[in-house]
């Protein structure tokens, strides 16, 4: 079976600057894969390249079918979900307002009752928050809002950027726990960039080591999480 | 479709956006700038000996224009204060120098400086209170000064001689200079359009323009850095209200008539058309657009006779399409497209 | 004390007119930072629309609803086919685009109907309406009422569906609502449209007060201008409000302050304003603007 997600060569430039060079990764059907890299290192890009917000070259195949150059609107549409650095909230509007929003490309609108209950169950306190503005969460609470509104869309496949970000490492493993379950109930495939290599690595399947756009080394999980370089260099020890 | 993060990084990469308000700080003017001025004043002092009266009246109203419009930008494109209301100080500036002339017989020559000056003062107080009002609070307080000129002038007839104006004999030109009455305007006009750019360009490459440059693009960061932003944004106002006095004075010696309605919102509204035709923050900019203003809507007038201003707007249009940062923005960009060509540096 | 009622009334009914206009202005600045200044001159135009239809027999409500209908799809597609080239060009640079219209609309108006001054029919019957001894103009009061039930309906609009939703959003948040797959130039074209619908309600609802002409609207989108700046011009709701505000405001002037009479009173009431807003810049019901280090 061919993977869910596969880039082939590819690039993504801002302006005369080209960020990516040359990469190559997938993500399989059900599967969790990172892309682990510095600050700088073009994991961003990387997302927004799969979701067609930067210029790119090369291939992209979503469920074996070319997707490069496609609208972002569009990508929507084909059950690309994407939780984006900075966590993109409607700060102005309220939570569940945020929540409806994610549903809106859906093309069934009948059960988003259902889904929204749902995602209430994996986020209790956005049920607590949901007449609230977007805007006055924590940053927690606004990852998870941003996590919950890809996840109502029911995507085939969940993009999240660095959801550890500047969150209290409690908080971290507990959005990390729902994407787990949610990867396991649901069947969503995910694929997370992530600085915060440890709780990747052991939440991911596959991994892949992403320096100054190029993709230095991957594997499993468990092998890339062995190696030395990584250890020394992503894990401190 | 293309998302607005990659189009946005894009441009601003090239370095063509700077900021979506306004044009990217650029103080010094470019070698192209430098030459085409140049150019420019020499073709200018051949100029009146070979055109008709009429003819050379509008161009001594393009040097004046140019000068209200160098005030104006001074105040828009550097300091990124938008005004609506520039037609009020150039009308403080004709009708000084009307009432000094008309009422109390002061030679023509002191008339150009004290409009500056009283204009000066003006701008500098209606700056104060306009320091708390942001963007278009500011374009509303000036719009509301800009529609109570006419009024007010008409309130105070027996200076300003109500909505009949005050008709001024035109000056003739001094120390027996063989020149007719348009030619000495039109040398004269030049003359302080000169004076006042280079004034200008001194101001502005210099401290001041950075400083007022800063406080435009982040003025939080320019009151971090030490910079007086009150009294930068204050004085910003009065010298583009002098600037605007002066050439409010000109054109009422060059018209030699001064009436309450033509100082009215169009006018301050023609101004800021100017500015952003010509290019924001340029030094070249106010020529650029002082011609437009001047003789675009005589073409629209010759194209159609019925409905000229709809030929103006759709000129307006066509040319925010062809040149989003007015034509010294497009000069600029056609300068580094074509040395970067010569150099063969074009990053792959 | 009826002077004074009877003075209020008619400036809520003017300040609706104003209201509604300012809510168009402050809808495309919502969405796009830019004050339109073409939105006057578009409904003077769809007014126009309006007033040769009936002058074609149809039926002032028919006319009514072909006009709103024109002037929405009319909105849509000056945005798309207009604005549109100039998205990310600086914002005065689409200023002055929205500037050109403005000029385009008045002399073509001019041109097709000429400058002469027409009259223009109210929907409401002529007989004044009596409360106690207070005598209320019928049009003040249908026009307050399409005003109100306009507002409301935009109000639902915006509020409960989800296409008003996606607007709101396009509007805050432009690359967000992309990721949700919100098409956000067809939000801005709305926006335009709806705005445009919007301003030719306002313009039918004021042409029987002020007569048709091609510049009867430039002094009401100064007072429209002006009610947005007052409500805060990030606010739909304090645009409305500042609308009522500055009608109110404006007959009052005109009427107790004797010095004012007609020919300063858009002065005064800019004053008043202005003075308003140094002591609160950012209007009445706004927001103040979180500026980015
Ligand atoms: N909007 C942008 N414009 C120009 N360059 C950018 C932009 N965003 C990121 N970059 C550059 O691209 C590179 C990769 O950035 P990014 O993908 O954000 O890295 P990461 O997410 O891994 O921290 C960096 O060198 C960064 O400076
Ligand atoms: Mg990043």
């Amino acid at each position: 079976m061919p993977p869910l997600l596969e880039a082939l060569g590819l690039e993504a430039r801002y302006g005369w600057t080209k960020v990516l060079h040359d990469l190559r990764f997938s993500v399989e059907e059900g599967g969790i894969t990172t892309i682990l890299g510095a600050n700088g290192a073009g994991k961003t890009t990387t997302l927004r390249a799969v979701c067609g917000m930067v210029k790119t070259a090369g291939e992209i195949r979503f469920d074996g079918r070319r997707i490069d150059g496609k609208a972002t609107e569009d990508l929507v549409r084909l059950g690309i979900a994407h939780a984006p650095e900075g966590r993109g909230t409607f700060v102005g509007l309220t939570v569940e307002e945020n929540l409806r929003l994610g549903a809106y490309a859906r093309k069934t609108k009948a059960s988003i009752a259902d889904d929204l209950d749902r995602i209430y169950q994996y986020f209790p306190v956005l049920l607590e928050r949901r007449r609230q503005l977007g805007g006055t969460l924590s940053g927690g609470e606004q990852q998870m809002l941003a996590i919950a509104r890809a996840l109502i869309l029911r995507p085939r496949l969940l993009l999240l950027d660095e959801p550890s970000l500047g969150l209290a490492p409690l908080v971290v493993r507990e959005i990390f726990r729902i994407v787990r379950t949610i990867n396991k109930e649901q069947g969503v495939s995910v694929l997370l960039v992530e600085q915060n290599a440890s709780m990747a690595l052991r939440l991911a399947d596959h991994a892949y080591l992403l320096e100054t756009g190029r993709v230095v080394m991957s594997g499993p999980s468990t092998e890339v999480g062995k190696d030395d370089s990584v250890r020394r260099a992503y894990l401190g020890y | 479709m293309n998302s607005e993060i990659s189009e946005t990084v894009e441009a601003a990469s090239a370095g063509e956006v700077a900021a979506r308000v306004s044009a990217p700080p650029r103080v010094t003017p470019r070698a192209w700038e430098v030459a085409g001025l140049l150019a420019l004043i020499a073709g200018a002092c051949l100029l009146p000996f070979e055109l008709s009266g009429f003819r050379l009246f509008q161009f001594t109203q393009v040097f004046v224009y140019a000068i209200a419009l160098l005030g104006l930008n001074i105040l828009t494109g550097y300091n990124g204060q938008i005004s609506l209301g520039h037609g009020a100080f150039y009308g403080i500036g004709a009708y000084t120098a009307a009432i000094m002339i008309d009422r109390w017989g002061v030679p023509y020559g002191w008339t150009v400086p004290v409009a500056g000056v009283l204009c000066l003062v003006v701008g500098f107080l209606f700056g104060l209170p306009a320091l708390r009002l942001e963007g278009l609070y500011l374009a509303l307080a000036t719009f509301a000064l800009a529609l109570s000129v006419p009024q007010i002038l008409k309130h105070f007839d027996g200076w300003t001689g109500g909505s009949q104006g005050i008709v001024l004999s035109r000056p003739a030109a001094p120390l027996g200079l063989p020149l007719t009455a348009d030619q000495w305007l039109y040398f004269l006009s030049l003359g302080v359009l000169l004076v006042l750019f280079m004034l200008g360009w001194n101001l502005l490459r210099g401290r001041t323009g950075r400083a007022l440059v800063a406080i435009r693009d982040n003025p939080i960061a320019a009151e971090a850095m030490g910079v007086n932003a009150a009294l930068y944004k204050s004085l910003a106002f009065g010298v583009s209200a002098a600037y605007t006095g002066v050439a409010g004075a000109l054109s009422a010696l060059a018209i030699a008539f001064v009436a309450p309605d033509t100082f009215n919102v169009f006018l301050s509204i023609t101004f800021l058309v100017g500015i952003v035709i010509g290019g924001l923050a340029s030094i070249s900019g106010p020529i650029f657009g002082a011609l437009f203003i001047q003789f675009v809507p005589n073409y629209a007038q010759d194209i159609s006779k019925a409905a000229p201003w709809a030929i103006y707007g759709i000129f307006l249009i066509v040319f925010m399409y062809v040149m989003p940062y007015g034509v010294s923005g497009f000069l600029r960009l056609a300068w580094r497209r074509l040395t970067r060509a010569t150099a063969g540096t074009r990053p792959k | 004390m009826e002077i004074f009622l009877q003075q209020v009334v008619s400036g809520l009914a003017t300040g609706g007119i104003y209201g509604s206009l300012a809510l168009s202005l402050v809808m495309i600045y919502q969405a796009t930072d830019v004050v339109n200044f073409a939105q006057g001159e578009m409904a003077m135009f769809s007014t126009y629309l309006a007033w040769s239809l009936m002058n074609h027999g149809l039926s002032y409500w028919l006319a009514f609803a072909l006009t709103v209908t024109v002037a929405f799809v009319g909105g849509l597609a000056i945005q798309r086919l207009i604005m549109r080239p100039v998205e990310n060009a600086p914002i005065l640079t689409i200023v002055i685009v929205t500037l050109g219209l403005l000029v385009i609309f008045n002399s073509v108006a001019g041109w097709i109907y000429s400058y002469i001054i027409q009259p223009f029919p109210s929907p409401f019957p002529t007989t004044a309406i009596r409360v106690g001894s207070v005598v209320f103009g019928p049009h003040d009061l249908g026009a307050i009422g399409v005003t109100l039930v306009l507002l409301i309906l935009l109000y639902a609009f915006f509020r409960f569906t989800s296409l008003g939703l996606a607007m709101r959003a396009a509007a805050q948040n432009p690359a967000s609502s992309r990721l949700v797959g919100i098409r956000v130039g067809w939000m801005l074209a709305l926006g335009w449209g709806l705005a445009a619908l919007v301003g030719a309600v306002a313009g039918m609802m004021v042409a029987p007060v002020i007569f048709l002409e091609p510049n009867m609207m430039s002094g009401i989108l100064i007072y429209a201008f002006a009610s947005a700046t007052l409500g805060g011009f990030t606010s739909p709701g304090g645009a409305v409000l500042g609308g009522f505000l500055v009608g109110v405001i404006e007959n009052l002037a005109g009427t107790y302050i004797s010095f004012i009479g007609t020919d300063l009173k858009l002065t005064v009431a800019l004053v008043l304003i202005i003075l308003v807003l140094l002591v609160k810049p950012s209007g009445l019901f706004g927001r103040a603007v979180v500026r980015r280090v």
